[in-house]
């Protein structure tokens, strides 16, 4: 069944405070619409249930990218080849960009926001294990005002999140403090382009003489939504890079994910290959910590 | 009257330009650029492969930038700057891409054709000495069941190749507003 245009209706108030107004004055009656890569395709498949859409598309304030001394604000609507193409973003948070290489084709890259990525809320989001190894930080906006919350606490279930009906997210920050960290980020799906990960996993470490004073690691599609292992870092948080550790960090890791059985892989399967990209990413450290 | 029948009127004009030309459609909001482009402007060049944006057969260049048109609500377009594959040749003149296209037998059958070209037309106006890597990432999203796509990355080259040797001007497009 084709989606019929009258059917939905489409407004675009042009202003970020227009829009909250909108929001505001019916809670829950409009779904904001950025870059359409997720809710055109229901769309035109004829199973896109909101009747009422507000355009987030073309309002600037939405699609800045500001860097402090402290930290990189990325806009909501910013899209996945803006972050390409940011120098600084190249510079200090390379996960980022390399998720943003992932998401599609470039002609998704163009529209796809990170915002949208994020609000769409899949358990195999592409941008959610970078950001969460960067300790990211989502602030929203309403009528009532700004608030942040940590981007690991910002999904709530399965295509849940911490929105309420009359929020957006303004901005993703992310904080400049990564320099000396040990980065690892890998997505296994069916193909390189368009393919949706099967499994992925992004990590920031900080080693002290051969032991693990940091470490934060997010997973893709191995839960409801994008998660941090916290019990495997914990697993590994203060220690070196022993085969008992290692094991150790291999049982926290398959203890704590739930991965599902579904049209692109298995449970089995993704199970196997999170714990072998976890070593893979501890066989580095280990083997960048003992380079002359 | 549109083609349902129904008074133009019935909804607010959209306006944007098609390959330099101003149009102005009477449209719902909600109606696929792609829908626009081929049932109210009868611009049949762009194809409908998917409908979903995993094929890039409705590719079309918006404010310098490569979109799936069929992913693009036409209130979304107003304003825009939009190429479509009819604005590719210039003065009656084959672009460069389509010259290529042609003499290396990147188009067969021909529905990925179009959504190939702008493909191409993008690759080449943010990269005009692509790699053969930026040429297959900038084809990525664009599917293609007959050539087996070697003819096609062979074009892209050539094109890229022969623009060196006598500058053709693609549509320059400005940038969205930030």
């Amino acid at each position: 069944m084709r989606g019929n245009a009258e059917m939905h209706e489409l407004v675009a108030p042009g202003t970020l405070g227009a829009v909250l107004d909108l929001l505001a004055a019916e809670p829950g009656e409009w779904t904001p619409i950025a870059g359409g890569t997720e809710l055109m395709v229901a769309f035109s498949a004829g199973r896109l249930n909101a009747r009422k859409l507000v355009n987030l598309w073309g309002i600037p304030d939405l699609r800045a990218i500001e860097v402090t001394p402290q930290s990189v604000a990325i806009g909501a609507a910013a899209t996945f080849l803006d972050l390409r193409k940011h120098a600084v973003i190249n510079a200090e948070l390379p996960m980022l960009a390399k998720a943003a290489s992932w998401i599609g084709s470039i002609a998704n890259q163009s529209r796809a926001t990170l915002g949208g990525n994020l609000v769409n809320g899949s358990p195999a989001a592409d941008s959610s294990p970078a950001l969460l190894a960067y300790d990211a930080e989502i602030e929203t906006i309403s009528v009532r005002g700004r608030r942040k919350v940590p981007y690991s606490r910002f999904h709530t279930g399965y295509k849940r999140n911490v929105l309420a009906h009359d929020e957006l997210i303004y901005a993703i920050h992310l904080p400049r403090r990564f320099a000396r960290h040990r980065e690892y980020l890998r997505k296994v799906g069916t193909r390189r382009a368009m393919a949706i990960a099967k499994v992925a996993l992004g990590a920031t470490a900080l080693l002290d003489h051969g032991v693990i004073r940091e470490i934060r690691l997010g997973a893709a599609s191995l839960a409801p939504y994008p998660i941090r292992l916290r019990q495997t870092e914990a697993a590994l948080l203060g220690q070196a890079f022993t085969r008992e550790v290692v094991l150790a960090a291999r049982r926290a890791l398959l203890a704590e994910v739930q991965p599902i059985d579904d049209i692109r892989s298995t449970a089995e399967y993704r199970r196997r290959v999170a714990v072998n990209l976890l070593e893979e990413f501890l066989l580095e450290l280990r083997q960048e910590r003992l380079r002359p | 009257m549109s083609a349902n029948g129904k008074p133009e009127t019935r909804w607010p004009a959209i306006r944007f330009t098609v390959n330099d030309e101003t149009r102005s459609v009477n449209v719902p909001p909600m109606k696929r650029l792609l829908d626009v482009l081929r049932e109210d402007l009868h611009l049949t060049g762009t194809k409908e492969g998917c409908g979903e944006g995993e094929c890039g057969s409705c590719s079309v260049r918006m404010n310098g930038e490569l979109v799936n048109s069929c992913l693009v609500p036409v209130l979304q377009a107003e304003g825009a700057k939009i190429q479509t594959v009819e604005g590719l040749a210039l003065d009656g003149n084959l672009h460069p891409l389509q010259a290529a296209f042609l003499h290396y037998g990147g188009a067969q059958c021909g529905i990925c054709t179009p959504g190939m070209l702008m493909a191409s037309a993008q690759l080449l106006a943010d990269s005009p000495h692509p790699s053969d890597a930026e040429i297959r990432e900038g084809l990525a999203g664009n599917l293609c069941r007959c050539t087996g796509f070697m003819r096609i990355f062979q074009s892209v080259a050539a094109a890229a190749a022969a623009q060196d040797a006598e500058p053709v001007k693609i549509l320059e497009q400005t940038h969205h507003a930030r």
